[in-house]
């Protein structure tokens, strides 16, 4: 049976670990080679890399990372941040990574995700959405939910399927970083009107949320930071109270 | 041992260059004719879509020189796909070393499946040591039929081979070098085949 996957996404600039990550056996914290086979010996089922860089030596040094990760981690990672044309997915891709995440990019030029979808599969397309609910609509937002769109979230997803991504990770504005939960009703809403897998983003507190993410909202993947980074919820932990409650994950 | 992974311009196969480094192996990429017959071991990889892959493995006369191997191949994930016959992605048909066809998941599930999900029925060399229902890593939009040739299965929406195996010839529909410590273990045994 296919299981619900745990995403542990880490922040990465200029190849280095951000956000304090309270991680006592690691020797170097703001290394993410090390902390990736953390995650992977400790049960994750895929790891995102995030790049919140914004040098000239990004993308190079970002290859370098992608190349240092798969070479020591023998679980599936996607990369993602600032991801803007074929020649940088297929860099990564390359480098060994085995799914890339765009966002931005993909609304600034939606014919972005039929390109790499027709160059590389859907499978290795993972397109990103920022939303935040605003009078009762969901809007989909850029820049780390600073700048509104006039998409709405439902209708981009829809496009975004039929483009050809292979999954989407919907992150929630209103929820993320408030650990209260994930963003249920959207996520149930998603996962009902598309046929692609929906990875859910923005909210973990608990590991309650993770059921309730799973089971109200139909999630394929749930992806947390700080839970797991400040080792509030331990990846193995998790996943056997997910079991108790019925749900099929990896342990 | 020299192990040769066949190149011919599809996808990642950094990784599973690593995975048998992690297993004290060298391998080498090649596309080239007489190296990838003198290899001991030969692992076919494959990501991406069907027909294109094919195109570049007619460009490179790679799909006449594949199924004359005498050594153990390994297909993984569109490698043992390729290896199939008639593949209803792009409309193309493979190397005709295993009979099944290739089909699409219909949509009573999500496609493409992404995840880890349960190998069964083991019955091959490759599964040394590995447990039934063990968990490996997969993503894929097309299957390939139980038959004759099925060496494991999982389900999805339907029952289908997640590994084959016919005289030399092994294929897998997961990928062992992103499949944990399981997919480890099942390399090593394919480098000890």
């Amino acid at each position: 049976m296919l299981t619900k996957r745990i995403v542990p996404c880490l922040d990465i600039k200029n190849g280095r670990t951000v956000k304090g990550i309270n991680f006592v056996d690691l020797r170097d914290a703001g290394d993410p080679v090390e902390l990736a086979a953390i995650y992977a010996a400790s049960g994750a089922d895929e790891l995102v890399f995030l790049d919140i860089s914004a040098t000239e030596e990004r993308r190079k040094t970002l290859a370098n990372l992608v190349l240092k990760v798969a070479e020591k981690i023998n679980i599936p990672f996607t990369v993602g941040g600032g991801i803007s044309s074929v020649e940088d997915v297929d860099i990564l891709l390359q480098n060994g990574a085995d799914k890339v995440s765009i966002n931005s990019s993909a609304v600034k030029n939606p014919d972005l995700i039929n390109q790499l979808a027709a160059k590389f599969g859907s499978q290795c397309i993972t397109v990103a959405i920022d939303a935040k609910l605003i009078d009762g609509e969901w809007i989909v937002h850029l820049v780390g939910g600073k700048v509104p769109t006039k998409l709405n979230l439902f209708d981009w997803a829809k496009e975004v399927e039929e483009r050809g991504a292979g999954e989407i990770l919907f992150t929630s504005m209103n929820n993320d970083g408030t650990k209260n939960g994930f963003a249920n009703e959207a996520l149930a809403k998603l996962s009902t009107e598309l046929n692609i897998p929906i990875i859910a983003s923005g909210g973990a507190g608990n590991m309650q949320h993770f059921t309730d993410a799973f089971v109200k909202g139909k999630a394929d993947a749930a992806l947390a930071a700080s839970v797991f980074h400040f080792k509030e919820i331990e990846i193995k932990d998790l996943k056997e109270e997910l079991r108790k409650n019925g749900i099929a994950v990896r342990l | 041992m020299k192990i040769v992974i066949i190149d011919y311009g599809a996808g990642n196969i950094q990784s599973i260059k690593f995975a048998i480094k992690r297993l004290g192996f060298e391998a080498v990429l090649s596309n080239n004719e007489a190296e990838i017959k003198a290899a001991d071991k030969v692992i076919f990889p494959g990501v991406g879509e069907a027909s294109s892959a094919m195109r570049m493995l007619r460009q490179s006369k790679l799909d006449l020189v594949i199924p004359t191997l005498k050594q153990p191949v390994l297909g993984i994930c569109l490698g043992m796909q390729l290896m199939c016959g008639k593949n209803e992605e792009g409309n193309t048909t493979g190397l005709g070393i295993f009979d099944a066809p290739v089909i699409k998941f219909n949509n009573s599930v999500k496609v493409p499946q992404i995840g880890w999900n349960q190998i069964s029925g083991l019955r091959s060399p490759l599964f040394k040591d590995i447990k039934e229902l063990e968990y490996v890593y997969l993503v894929h939009s097309y299957y390939v039929a139980e038959c004759d040739e099925t060496i494991a299965t999982s389900e999805y929406g339907v029952k289908y081979s997640t590994a084959l195996k016919k005289d030399n010839f092994y294929g897998v529909q997961f990928h062992p070098e992103k499949s944990s410590n399981a997919g480890e273990q099942i390399l090593k045994n394919f480098l000890e085949l």
